[in-house]
């Protein structure tokens, strides 16, 4: 299964890999949502959606259809 | 020295500060008012600099870069791309937070790009101790090419540094800092070759922008040159990539965060305020003392108010020679102005609380918050702050959209929004729930007339959602959802900030609105007044004919004459002749009146009301509300506002579509006088039908 910022668990960081990016809004590379970037999943909203993210320093938050785009290499694996 | 007057740009990303540095560098010497066309608010201020400087300082709507999403953020690129406005800046501030320098340097370097002298403004170096971060400002400034103000808007400290840089802007440097040709180095040499006198970022940008939204001059470029939209975005991707390299490489020396010594207070807060059940209560808290706020606290100015006109509006026709135009000030034009003041402290109170919503980064939440639920009615997270802000009047409401990336979901909170229970139709419940509703309490704690308000506002709502849901299976429109929302830092608002917001708002609101219930106020004295034919002109011989069998006094038979020409007059008539379709409704030609000239602005009706009924007696200053409860209906031989035909106007009003200015706003918004017909005959016919059943059901 691909890892995406979807299967990130809550406060578990991450880089970001290569990505499609005709289905990630440009304004979500302006604010440093990009490969190589590390992202950390702060909070997930009540009913699961959406999520709220740190990226490259900024506090942004998108929906699970956006995040399950985005894949990630995980940097502290789940014990 | 003569005097020298330079434009002067502020630009940034949302949630920096912008608009406290413009209230600082301006104080209250500010003009808002909107671009040509469109209706993206524009804000200019006066500034007084060093050397009998004087300067026009511009405040852009804040954007995250060049590349535009919403109309408001193409302004941004239009002012700036077209040498010949005459807004065209003499020098940019492009304003950052400290604790968000990275991201906030990426419009910088684009703007840089565009050679305008820039000066990079740091704003809330107050909080750089606390969040451990210190800045290398002369190696920063070397390395942008620029001159940096590093202030506290909070504090009010670096502001007449940030004065004295503005004045010498002709000494910076407007070298771009990098360069972004080198993306796809022959695309951008041909681009180069075809045309040598422009700009290739400035070329760039053109092609870059959707056509969607502005009038660009894209027929200039030839075909050759344009690229589809993969390909596009693809190199957007590179050119953002390449940006945030370069400002990745001057921040590792110029700036260090010791992030030991940082504290984190937003995530405490997060866990709270975003909480599956807290987060809830929360937001239902503020919303329960934002609903206070304007049933209760509102109602002893606007008491104070109402008492005020009244009395003047009786002072007038006592004290200045009778005539028409005293007629006129004393029966048209007070109660008319009256009619608008008196929205005053409501008005207020809404844009006092959805300003400290906004500034304090508390609304963000609440579009995290409600994101979820409001996409099973085809809504967004972001349709929550219309729908708040909806209340207070629709038309702030609906350009509040604009931030709503998905279209459906846009236009679907565009729609329902106007059925939220607009400050506008609050004077029509006022008086009628006095009029039909007991004065009790039930349960011991609950008034039944507050009660009452408080289920026409749950209506309003619900009427919104529900009309959300029934919108969204209707309209096939696909379209990709690109949800972003920045979570602002939490701040506390700024008195200053929140202050000039609530007054510019209000003012705006009050003009605007203002304007149009005066002329019809006007408009409705003079159809009051004067009739065609006999019926009118001869009336007293007609009442004295008709009643010399009853033994009037001299007063009575004032009241019948004027009641008869009442009926007579030009209004008399339209509002006769709507009766028939009116009638099942519970309301009589007099309510008629008011409903017609309420099509325009609900507000309108009280106003109508108090107009009709005062025409032809003036010596009365009986409040309208007593003059109501005592109008008698000459065919039932009932109170014409009685508890059916009351509760069939609450529900008339909850869901008509009596607003001129909604519509218009709405026709400019979608593009298309389609939607705004759609509302008017959809909620009209809602409001029919609901008025129809109730008073059927209750009478």
């Amino acid at each position: 299964m691909r890892t995406t910022i979807h299967s990130l668990k809550k406060g578990q960081r991450a880089i970001i890999r290569e990505f499609d990016i005709d289905v990630v809004p440009l304004k979500l590379l302006e604010m440093g949502c990009l490969p190589g970037n590390e992202v950390q999943l702060l909070q997930i909203a009540p009913f699961g959606d959406p999520l709220y993210l740190e990226i490259n320093g900024s506090h942004l938050a998108i929906r699970v259809e956006t995040a399950r785009e985005i894949e990630v290499d995980l940097l502290n694996p789940p014990l | 020295m003569s005097s020298e007057n330079i434009n002067v740009a502020l630009i940034g990303n949302p949630n920096t500060g912008k608009t406290s540095v413009f209230n600082h560098l301006t104080g209250l010497n500010q003009q808002v008012g909107n671009y040509p066309g469109i209706t993206v608010e524009k804000k200019i201020g006066f500034s007084k600099l060093p050397y009998n400087i004087k300067a026009n300082i511009l405040d852009l709507p804040g954007t995250y870069s060049l590349n535009a999403s919403s109309i408001d953020e193409n302004v941004v690129i239009e002012l700036l791309l077209n040498k010949n406005d005459k807004l065209y800046p003499d020098v940019a501030l492009v304003v950052t937070d400290v604790e968000n320098l990275k991201r906030n340097l990426l419009l910088f370097t684009q703007i840089k790009d565009l050679e305008i002298p820039t000066i990079l403004v740091i704003n809330m170096a107050d909080r750089m101790e606390y969040k451990g971060i210190t800045l290398d400002i002369p190696y920063l400034e070397e390395q942008l090419n620029t001159k940096i103000a590093l202030i506290s808007s909070r504090k009010g400290t670096g502001i007449e540094a940030l004065k004295n840089l503005i004045v010498s802007y002709k000494s910076i440097s407007t070298k771009p800092c990098l360069d972004a040709s080198s993306i796809d180095p022959e695309y951008f040499n041909k681009l180069r070759h075809a045309y040598p006198s422009q700009s290739v970022y400035k070329l760039w940008l053109v092609i870059c922008q959707d056509v969607n939204f502005g009038h660009l001059e894209r027929h200039e470029i030839q075909n050759s040159f344009t690229k589809s939209h993969s390909e596009l975005k693809r190199l957007q991707q590179k050119e953002t990539i390449k940006r945030y390299q370069f400002i990745n490489d001057v921040l590792k020396i110029g700036q260090t965060i010791d992030t030991a010594v940082a504290k984190d207070f937003r995530s405490k807060l997060d866990r709270v305020l975003t909480h599956r059940v807290w987060g809830y209560v929360i937001f239902f808290a503020v919303l329960f003392l934002i609903f206070q706020s304007i049933f209760d606290w509102s109602s002893y100015p606007m008491d104070f108010i109402d008492a005020t006109f009244a009395n003047l509006s009786a002072y007038t026709s006592n004290h200045l020679p009778p005539g028409m135009l005293t007629d006129l000030l004393s029966q048209g034009i007070i109660p008319g102005i009256g009619g608008i003041v008196i929205f005053i402290p409501q008005i207020a109170f809404l844009f006092l609380f959805i300003s400290i919503l906004e500034e304090s980064g508390y609304m963000s939440r609440v579009v995290f918050l409600m994101d979820k639920i409001m996409r099973r009615f085809g809504l967004s997270g972001k349709s929550v702050v219309p729908l708040i802000s909806g209340t207070a009047c629709a038309i702030p409401a609906i350009m509040a959209t604009r931030n709503i990336e998905n279209w459906k979901e846009r236009l679907i909170t565009i729609l329902v929004t106007p059925f939220t229970t607009c400050s506008a139709r609050l004077p029509v419940y006022a008086i009628i729930i006095a009029l039909v509703i007991p004065d009790q309490r039930v349960l011991g704690i609950l008034n039944l007339q507050g009660l009452t308000l408080m289920l026409l506002y749950l209506l309003g709502f619900l009427a919104a959602i529900f009309s959300a849901y029934v919108l969204n299976k209707i309209l096939k429109i696909k379209g990709k959802t690109f949800f972003v929302v920045e979570m602002p830092n939490y701040k506390l608002p700024l008195f200053k900030n929140v202050a000039i917001n609530v007054i510019e708002k209000t003012k705006a609101f009050v003009y605007g609105a203002g304007k149009i219930i005066l002329a019809i106020s006007i408009i409705l004295w003079f159809l009051a007044s004067y009739g065609p034919g006999k019926n009118f002109n001869e009336a007293q011989a007609i009442v004295i004919e008709k009643s010399h069998h009853k033994n009037y006094t001299e007063a009575e038979l004032e009241t019948a004459v004027a009641s008869h020409k009442l009926e007579n007059s030009y209004i008399g008539l339209m509002g006769k002749s709507i009766e028939p379709v009116i009638a099942p409704l519970g309301y009589d030609w007099k309510i008629g009146i008011a409903i017609i000239s309420s099509f325009a602005a609900r507000e309108v009706f009280v106003g109508t009301l108090a107009t009709i009924y005062s025409v032809g007696d003036t010596e009365n200053e009986e409040p309208i509300k007593n003059k109501m409860a005592a109008e008698i209906h000459p065919q039932t031989g009932r109170k014409v506002f009685n508890f059916a035909s009351g509760i069939s106007l609450l529900l008339f009003y909850a869901f008509a579509m009596q607003c001129a200015s909604t519509l218009a706003i709405t026709k400019k918004e979608t593009n298309s006088w389609k939607w705004p017909l759609a509302q008017l005959i959809f909620m009209s016919a809602v409001a029919y039908v609901a008025a129809l059943v109730a008073y059927q059901f209750l009478k």
